[in-house]
């Protein structure tokens, strides 16, 4: 089955990342295929490789970007939700005339047609928030 | 249809809410802090025993084991992972997150 994933919080402050991230390893245990993990609103945060959390916790950004580049999973950040919130990829920066860029590489930042595209293309689309 | 619940019924009324649109036939999964709706002595207890002729409740097994709660869960309650949880969007034909 093909399942499409909604992030709507950011991560250590909600557990809304933490089970997405959780649900997306057990359904691809099970065979199934996540067609794309879409982060929204804060969840945008969840894609910052400047993320640095004590070594005895969890990597939440790190744990995504491992899952994705193992599975080929296609991460998207919204575009508006990340530049509200100072989020942006290399080219994003230098567009906006910034001097510096925080995106991982395992993300790529789109729009929200990815998000409708996600709810057309999958069997069922499963949404993670507050 | 699954209905999927996250939060506590003490924080917010969206276990009160979910239950009373759910159709008859329905699934409900509590999972992170709405666990605590499927605990003996929880507020939400009573509620969740009568919701269950209507409905079958499910509860997120790691969330009540983080929350300490694994040995209170109401009778009748179905204890899933996050195996189960992927079984049950699989197997319902939609699911609401009641956000």
């Amino acid at each position: 089955m093909k399942f499409g994933i909604l992030v709507n919080e950011g991560p250590y402050q909600h557990q809304a990342s933490d089970s997405a991230y959780l649900f997306a390893k057990a359904a691809l245990a099970k065979g199934h295929e996540i067609f794309r993990v879409f982060f929204y609103h804060d969840g945008v945060n969840n894609a910052s490789r400047l993320t640095v959390p004590p070594a005895d916790d969890r990597h939440i950004v790190n744990r995504w970007a491992a899952l994705a580049d193992e599975h080929k999973l296609d991460m998207v950040v919204c575009i508006a939700a990340a530049q509200r919130r100072g989020m942006m990829d290399d080219n994003e920066s230098k567009r906006q005339g910034k001097d510096a860029d925080n995106i991982h590489p395992s993300f790529r930042i789109s729009g929200l047609g990815q998000l409708v595209e996600a709810g057309i293309q999958c069997d069922r689309l499963v949404v993670f928030g507050d | 249809m699954l209905h999927i619940v996250n939060k506590s019924p003490t924080e917010r009324n969206s276990v009160e809410s979910c239950l009373a649109h759910a159709k008859k036939g329905s699934k409900v999964l509590l999972i992170e802090d709405a666990v605590y709706a499927a605990t003996k002595g929880g507020a939400a207890e009573a509620r969740v025993r009568s919701a269950m002729a209507d409905v079958t409740i499910y509860a997120l097994q790691p969330d009540l084991a983080a929350r300490g709660m694994a040995d209170r869960v109401i009778d009748g309650v179905n204890l899933v992972d996050y195996g189960g949880f992927v079984d049950l969007v699989a197997e319902q034909a939609n699911c609401q997150s009641w956000l």
